[in-house]
This record gives structure tokens, sequence and C-alpha cells, in this order.
């Protein structure tokens, strides 16, 4: 009887073959999407990081308050000795100061002249620490496009595109016109190491990176950085632990009365990331939300249509004498065969293509030109775990329930029916 | 022997919120090897009753007792058992299954059945002989013409001798000569292995072989008439024609 079953599925290509097509290419689809969405998360998510956030950051709380402004008048000062601290209390994390500033870059000629200018968005980052990690953190040395990375306090990287823009060459001086934690004028000469391409839309722009202690000395920050980041050792962001650790950090050094003590606060807790995160972790599920419901639309409505068509066949099988249970268990059982080679079949061209997209992303740059957003241009997919599994939730789960839904018809119909049905 | 007893039977069907008579208080009994028909025009409840004979529709009200059960008191599974080993089934529109071979249609009640295979290919051979398709085995019912599918339809109905045949107007897509073809069919079963035979038909030609007519007019029996032929006046009626 199975044997003869089989037969009649394998025959039968609009019972087998375009169905598994049509599983699999639900499947893939699932599988490919959310490896690539997970990609992209994942890499909003380590760019901000990288570049902005960390994992978490240390401000003062009237810094913190004004946040998007840079306000370097209120940058936490005697960071030696915090970071001292932090390196001691909290050896589990990679601690680095930073200072953001704006200003413009202006380019003179031999004469001393303006040759070109252009305003910018600087970073000073310890670039010769001993325990400084920051050259692998912002991937600096891949980052090089030309030149070499900054030797000595007064010297700077820059965006290449921008370099390129004002014509700057290697080795020429680039006045920083800024202000100083002051609030008077600051001009500062650096000379161009090398400039660098990112890779992420909105730090290719116009940056320039320099040493913490050139800017220091530059906008007179002596002992103070706007920021201190901290990422965890394995640069994998864990929201639960770092807010946490921000508490407890809060909880020993910040005082609700001083402006000027320290706040810690996670990648979460900045720049919206807190509802972003949260999505990310639920796109996962919405997509397949998503793909169960509209695959599960779609193969339910097939498996509906089918077992109308087959309505016939059903009731010429009841007719002669086949019980309802084995009729019904052979419907689910054809499903669950076609659900399982299907899916297998979109998961494997959805893994192929999404472990292909790991390795060669996808350009979205051309979208990214005037966004703000950290993120890189080439996105690149993430095979995690799921990937192998999700597939299967609408292209088996989603198929086979439809196909029990429909074939409930069978039971709730008397067997007489099922042949009216066919003629009409 | 009495194969069916159908006693006060009443079928409703709801229609909008009332219901719907399809059969008034039907009496009727059938021998062993009978060759009956219910006549009746459109919408008369032959179909209707045909299938509560046939356990694929319950009796409202009343009682119909085949081969010794009672329709009304069995359970899906027993039903289903009743037709597995007694009845076969003929309808209007063949209802081959279209991905198996000829072989395969009539084979797969053996199947259901759970017949060994060797027997079961002894049985299709046996029942394809008798209507005439030894040679069309192996093609699909799409390569049959009209009477030849109702042929293989005929050989499914009784390639395990079932004690009962039911045959919802069988010869209604057919033309005269395939429609007599299959008649003739089924009065040599019904001569050499006295399967009794129920029709749900309008077509005279049928009508013309029946022994017995039953007349159904708004579901209720109108005449019931017990035909006297000769020996072989069906054949002689056909060769005239
Ligand atoms: N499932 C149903 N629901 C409601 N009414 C039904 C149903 N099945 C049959 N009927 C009604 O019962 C009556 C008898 O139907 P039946 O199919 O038995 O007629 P019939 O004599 O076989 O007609 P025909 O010669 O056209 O096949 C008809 O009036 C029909 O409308
Ligand atoms: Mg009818």
């Amino acid at each position: 009887m199975m044997a003869f079953l089989l037969k009649g599925l394998a025959r039968d290509r609009s019972r087998s073959l375009f169905p598994v097509l049509m599983v699999s290419a639900g499947a893939f689809l699932t599988v490919f999407l959310y490896s690539w969405m997970y990609g992209a998360m994942g890499d909003l998510v380590s760019s901000n990081a990288r570049f902005d956030t960390g994992h978490v950051k240390i401000m003062t709380r009237a810094y913190e308050e004004l946040a998007d402004q840079i306000p370097n008048d209120l940058a936490l000062l005697g960071i030696d000795r915090l970071l001292e601290q932090l390196r001691k209390q909290e050896a589990g994390m990679i601690w680095a100061p930073r200072i953001r500033f704006g200003g413009l870059l202006d380019i003179p000629d031999e004469q001393g002249q303006t040759r070109a200018q252009g305003p910018i968005m600087g970073l000073g980052v310890d670039l010769f620490g001993p325990l400084s990690r920051e050259v692998e953190t912002l991937n600096l040395q891949h980052a090089l496009v030309r030149g070499r990375l900054p030797k000595q306090e007064n010297e700077v990287l820059i965006s290449d595109e921008f370099a390129e823009r004002l014509g700057v060459n290697i080795g020429e001086t680039a006045t920083l016109l800024g202000s100083t934690m002051n609030g008077s004028m600051a001009m500062y000469n650096f000379t161009v190491a090398g400039t660098v391409r990112f890779g992420v839309a909105a730090m290719d722009r116009g940056t320039i990176i320099a040493d913490i202690r050139g800017v220091q000395y530059a906008l007179d920050m002596q002992d103070g950085a706007g920021e201190i980041v901290g990422y965890t050792e394995n640069m994998l962001y864990a929201d639960e632990a770092m807010l946490k650790l921000a508490e407890k950090f809060n909880n020993n050094f910040s005082r609700l009365d001083d402006e000027f003590s320290p706040i810690m606060v996670s990648l979460s807790q900045q720049n919206g990331l807190a509802e972003y995160l949260g999505l990310a972790d639920k796109v996962g599920g919405i997509i397949v939300g998503i793909f169960i419901l509209a695959m599960s639309i779609v193969l339910w409505n097939s498996g509906l249509m089918n077992s109308l068509r087959r309505y016939g066949e059903i009731g010429v099988r009841l007719a002669m004498g086949e019980p309802r249970g084995s009729v019904y268990r052979w419907m689910i059982f054809e499903s669950i065969i076609i659900g399982i080679v299907g899916s297998i079949l979109g998961t494997l061209l959805g893994l192929a293509i999404a472990y292909y997209l790991q390795f060669t992303g996808i350009d979205v740059g051309n979208f990214l030109q005037k966004s703000t957003v950290l993120i890189s241009n080439v996105i690149r997919a993430r095979v995690t775990g799921w990937s192998y599994i999700i597939g299967f939730i609408p292209g088996l789960v989603a198929s086979v329930a439809g196909t029990m839904f429909a074939g409930i018809g069978v039971y709730r119909r008397q067997t007489s029916q099922l042949f009216k049905e066919l003629e009409v | 022997m009495e194969v069916i007893k159908i006693e006060n039977l009443v079928k409703q069907y709801p229609m909008g919120g009332q219901k719907f008579t399809a059969l008034k208080n039907i009496n009727l009994n059938f021998e062993k090897g009978e060759f009956c028909g219910f006549i009746g025009p459109s919408g008369s409840g032959k179909t209707t009753l045909l299938n509560i004979i046939g356990s694929l529709d319950m009796p409202s009200e009343g009682s119909a007792t085949v081969l010794d059960r009672k329709i009304e008191k069995l359970s899906h599974i027993e039903a289903a058992r009743l037709r597995r080993k007694h009845m076969g089934f003929i309808f209007q529109t063949y209802n081959l299954l279209p991905v198996y071979t000829v072989f395969e249609n009539v084979e797969f009640p053996l199947l259901i059945m759970k017949m060994s295979a060797e027997q079961r290919k002894r049985k299709v051979q046996d029942a394809l002989e008798w209507v005439g398709l030894t040679d069309k085995a192996e093609a699909r019912p799409a390569q049959l013409s009209g009477g030849q599918s109702q042929r293989v339809a005929i050989a499914r109905a009784i390639v395990k001798q079932p004690e009962l045949v039911l045959a919802d107007e069988p010869t209604a897509n057919l033309d005269a000569e395939n429609s007599y073809n299959i008649l003739e069919t089924m009065v040599k079963l019904n001569r050499e292995l006295s399967t009794t035979f129920l029709f749900a038909t309008h077509d005279e030609k049928v009508i013309g072989y029946l022994k017995r007519k039953v007349y159904l007019v708004d579901g209720q029996v109108a005449k019931d008439e017990i035909v006297k032929l000769k020996e072989g006046t069906e054949a002689q009626r056909h060769k005239e024609k």
C-alpha cells in the first residue's frame, strides 16, 4: 500500500515536484533573509560599538545629557586615575579614552595661505599606549589606504575620500581649527600620516583620527577625555552584563548632585540603540513570524487546493472502504515528506547563498551616502545555528499544518459530499 | 436471502435553517442477485438512496439494513469495513485515479483489503478479462475512451467479487454502443456470480435491462415493478438496434 501510494506521489508532479519547489522557495527565502538580516543587525551593533558607543561608555553626567553636541567643555578630567582604577576593578574589559571633536581642517600652501578647507569630525584615540587596543578595535591597519599609521602625537589619519577632495598628500601639514575645552580658539598643525577608508559611509565622509595626546594638547584638555569606552574581551556585546556593569559603576562613582561626576551607560542606552537592540533580538522572530504567516497562507492555500482537487480521489478511496484515518494520515505523511524534502533543499540553497554573502556581502553603500548610521557599506550575511533550522518552520511546520487543516474536510464531510464537491 | 432491507427511511438535509426532505418514508427489500434500478426525474432522491445503502451517507430516520448491518448504527470504521469487503461502486464520472495504470486502478481495492500480491495479480487479470481490457492493463486513464474508462471502473468495482454493486448513472457519459457493452458485462456478472446490482438512472437503455424498477418521485416510491424477462431478451433487443 505504502509503495503504491508513494508511486502515485512520485508520478503526480502537481503533488510532488511543484509543492516541493514551493516549499523550497519558502525555506530558501526564510533562511537567506534571516541570515542576511542577522548579519546586518550584527554589523550595525558592532560598527556603533567600535566607532562610537563602546559596549559601555563613561562620560560626565553633564556631557551625557548633551552627548550629541559633543560638549568637550564638560569632559571628564583626571582620566589617568580613573582608567587605572577601571583597569584594576574591571580587568575583564578593555578600556580606552576618546575625545570626539568637530572643527575645520585647513590645508595651507607654501606661503601658509589656505589652499583647501573642510569640516571634519575628529576622533582622538590612544594610538600608542602600551595597554591600548584601539588600532585593533577601530580596525585601522585594515582601513589604511595610503601612508602609514601615526607614530607621533601630531600625526593624523584622514578619510581617504576627504583627503582626495581636499587634495592633501601624505606628509603635508593639515591645520585643525577648533575650540578648546575652555571655549577659546584652537589651532593645531597636524601632519598627515595616512588615509583611511572604513567602509562605513558615516565615517568616511570627513573624519580625522589622531592620537589622544595630540588632541588633548590641541584642545587644551590635559588629563581629560570626553569619553571612556569599554569593550568586552571577545568584542561581543552582551546587553545584560553591560547594564549590570554600568549600574555597579554608577553606584560607586556617580553622584546625582555632581554633574561632573562620571556616569556609565551601556551601548543599548545610547543613540536609541535600546529599541534597536530589542528589535535586533526580535528581528529573527519577526522575520520568521512574517514568513511563517506568509508561507502558511500560501502553503495552506496550496494544501487546500491540492486537497480539494483530490477530494475525488479521497472520495473514491473512502468508497472503496479505506478508513478515514488512513486517508488523513496519508495526506499528512505526504505533506511531511514534501515539507522535509523541500525544507532541506531550500535550506541548503539558502545556506549556500548566505555563506557566499558572508564572504562577499552586498554593497549597499549607494543607499548610505548621506546616512549617519554607523553601518558597513558592504553588509555580509551571518550564518548562525538558527540559519540551519529556521527554514523548516515555514517549510515543514506550516505546510503540514496547512494540510492538516485542509484535511479536516475529510472528517467533517459526509463521504458522499466529497464527490458532490468534486462535481460542482 | 435478503441483502437489503429499508424500513421507514427518511433523509433530510438542512437548508438555510429549514429542513429539506429528500427521502420520505421509504420501505424496500432486495434479494440476493437482483438487478434493480431506481428510476426517477432529477432530484427525486436516487443518488441519496444509493449513497445511504452504500453507507456513504446516513439516514435521518428509519433504518437501512445492508448485509445484516444497520447502516445508521455503523461507526465510520465499521462502514469502511463493510464497503471494503462487500461493496463495489461505479460512478457517473468514472473517478479513476489518473496517476495509476488501469491495472493499478483495479488493484487498488485489493490493496486496501491487504490482499497478497500474487492474489491481487490473478484477480485483477480476471476482472480485466471480464470487461475485455486485458490489453490496456498498462495504459493510463487519460489514454482511454469514455467507454473503456467506465469498463475499468466496473472492473474495479467487481474485482473483489462483492455481494453488492452500486452504480450511479453509469452510462450517463457514454454513447449507445458503449452503454450496451457495459450493461452486457454487468448482466453477465449478475448471472454468473449472482452479484446484486443497484442502479440509479434515468437512462432508457439501462432501464431496458433492469429486472426490477423502483420509481422514485419526490423522495417517495411511486411504483415498484418486477419485470419478467425471457432468457436472452436483452441481447435480442440489443441486436435489433
Ligand atoms: N447535501 C445536500 N444538501 C441539501 N440538499 C441535498 C443534498 N444532497 C441532495 N440534496 C437534495 O436532495 C434531493 C435529491 O437529490 P439526489 O442527488 O438524490 O437526486 P437524484 O435523484 O440523484 O437526481 P439526479 O438524477 O439529478 O442525479 C435534491 O432535491 C437535492 O437538491
Ligand atoms: Mg443523482
